[in-house]
């Protein structure tokens, strides 16, 4: 995955776009994926490992995909996407309970939390968004508060117990039992993932909504509806962030109303790591974040997984530290 | 002939800043109206105000229809392409993106406009791939307008084109301005520092000082005026 996207990126400089990263972090990258496959081959703890962080990391990158979107639109962190995201694998439990397959109530789901992030923009975010960036970002821990709340008083704390999408059988490849889960949790994401760049990347909305982001003022001018692409973008955010909580819960084997609380922090590490505003880096950021993780609890007796929590939030210092635009940070290609 | 754009009486203020006190100005369906005056005098600002992108008070009808309050996107959707003082293209989409989102609020194929415009533009087809901040300021500038035109307003606002261009740039953007204008009968209102140049391209013009119009009239009785000479063109 990581040379893959290596590669992209040398055909982007190769094309004289600067905002791919500099040679150091395609290095890093690489160096990085071949890190990984020598280890697959020598170890099956080492390859069981890697692919266990992956499919944890695809969670990552889809929430931390969720939180760019917002980001490089209304320049703000949401604080509540996770909890977002949590509600709607809450209402996909719900339908699940109401007699909807597995399935049907996870497409339901993705269709509810897009109205409903939509909603949200227009009813809570907009009042706020051109007056202040610290009101606006009180509105979303607000938000956090109230989602929290509400599901509490919905649902109750208890653990509430949700069929497995994909089953508990395993391939076994070259001796390494790779769990269905975390295959289709990969599938999953990575098909969310390519649907969210073709819809910016090939449509006329997708184009709008980018030109909205980019440079309100401009995109007004040639007819853009900007404040409603701002509520298109939550939407969508909001869709991503259901598929992040409805692949995370499987693998917790419960469901509770911290379900996203932790992953919210790796996924913010993993925008972070990715540069805030690249929604490639998100993706890329994730899988790494996931993956560095698994192997350092595997490997650092030191540091259980009681402290990944804290070495993810050094990730964030440190990047912001060193590095605050990111892996893929985007450099200014203006000429004046 | 009546008027496509109609200004009357109209206020803008940026904050507490009164910027325009009482325009009144009028620009005929095919015809290209230039505005003209010193740094401050509002000629920005009056542009803005029709576009919406700036609050504004008083009448401005645009063919026969009062805009009120309508925004820079509802203005745009109308049919007013107003291309700003700095151009307003985006620097981290293609060629090929920023003309694409001249034709945003238009259904349809536009195939036929990006022909045109090619024919206008050659080169913007060879570089449709590039972003178009690896594009000089004199190509953002054509690429803007270029966009414009994919846009195919009835009304094209057109602030300071030759802002920052080489003067050979700015003779051939005038050049097509009016080309437009006499092939295609597009109606332009430009805003320019170049009153010469600005009034040997347009039918009319408007001088404003301090956020009033001083002064309106043909090029031609423009050109003849002492104090525009005296003032402007410096002669």
């Amino acid at each position: 995955m990581a040379s893959a996207a290596t590669s992209a990126i040398a055909g982007f400089r190769a094309r004289g776009i600067a905002l791919a990263p500099a040679g150091a972090v395609a290095v890093f990258l690489g160096g990085g994926a071949i890190f990984l496959l020598v280890g697959c081959l020598q170890s099956t703890n080492f390859a069981r490992l890697t692919v266990e962080g992956l499919a944890s990391g695809a969670v990552y990158s889809s929430l931390a995909l969720a939180l760019v979107l917002v980001y490089r639109a209304s320049h703000i962190v949401n604080f509540a996407q996770g909890e977002l995201a949590m509600l709607t694998t809450y209402i996909a439990y719900q339908l699940i309970q109401w007699g909807l397959s597995y399935w049907e109530a996870f497409f339901a789901t993705l269709a509810i939390a897009f109205v409903l992030g939509l909603v949200l923009q227009v009813a809570l975010i907009r009042p706020v968004l051109h007056r202040s960036v610290l009101a606006t970002v009180i509105v979303t821990v607000g938000l956090f508060i109230l989602i929290d709340g509400v599901v509490n008083w919905v649902w109750g704390g208890d653990f509430k117990v949700m069929p497995s999408p994909f089953g508990n059988g395993s391939y076994v490849v070259g001796g390494v039992a790779i769990p269905h889960l975390y295959v289709g949790m990969l599938a999953v994401v990575f098909a969310c993932v390519l649907l969210t760049w073709a819809l910016f990347r090939f449509t006329k909305l997708g184009l709008g909504m980018r030109a909205a982001a980019l440079r309100p003022a401009a995109a007004a001018l040639v007819g853009v509806r900007v404040d409603r692409m701002l509520a298109v973008g939550w939407g969508l955010a909001a869709l991503l962030g259901a598929v992040a909580g409805l692949m995370a819960e499987p693998s917790q084997i419960f469901l509770s109303p911290t379900l996203m609380q932790s992953i919210l922090v790796y996924s913010f590490a993993a925008a972070v790591l990715g540069g805030l505003e690249s929604p490639a880096g998100a993706v890329v950021g994730g899988l790494t974040i996931g993956v560095s993780l698994n192997l350092v609890i595997g490997y650092v007796p030191q540091i259980s997984s009681e402290l990944e929590l804290p070495v993810a939030f050094a990730v964030i210092l440190l990047v912001l530290l060193i590095k605050p635009t990111g892996l893929f940070g985007r450099r200014e290609v203006r000429r004046v | 002939m009546t008027a496509l754009l109609e200004l009357e009486d109209v206020e803008a203020r940026y904050g507490p800043v009164h910027v325009l006190h009482g325009i009144s100005l009028a620009v005929e369906e095919g015809s290209v109206v230039a505005v003209l005056g010193p740094n401050g005098a509002g000629k920005t600002t009056t542009l803005r105000a029709i576009s919406g992108t700036v609050r504004r008070s008083g009448r401005i009808a645009f063919a026969g229809r009062p805009l009120g309050r309508a925004g820079p996107d509802a203005v745009a959707r109308l049919g007013v392409a107003h291309v700003p003082e700095g151009r307003g293209t985006f620097a981290e989409l293609t060629v090929w993106e920023n003309l694409k989102l001249g034709a945003y609020s238009r259904r349809g194929s536009i195939d036929d406009e990006l022909e045109r415009v090619f024919t206008y533009f050659p080169w913007l087809s060879e570089r449709r791939r590039q972003p178009a901040g690896t594009l000089s300021g004199g190509e953002q500038q054509m690429l803007a307008l270029a966009r414009a035109f994919v846009q195919r307003p009835r009304l094209l606002l057109l602030d300071e084109p030759s802002l920052g261009l080489a003067p050979v740039l700015v003779a051939e953007l005038f050049r097509i301005v009016r080309e437009l204008n006499e092939d295609e009968g597009l109606t332009v209102l430009v805003v320019e520092q170049n009153a010469h140049l600005a009034l040997q391209a347009a039918h009319a013009g408007y001088v404003l000082e301090a956020g009033r119009v001083v002064l309106a009239g043909t090029s031609a009785e423009l050109q003849a005026d002492d104090a525009v000479r005296r003032s402007y063109l410096g002669y």
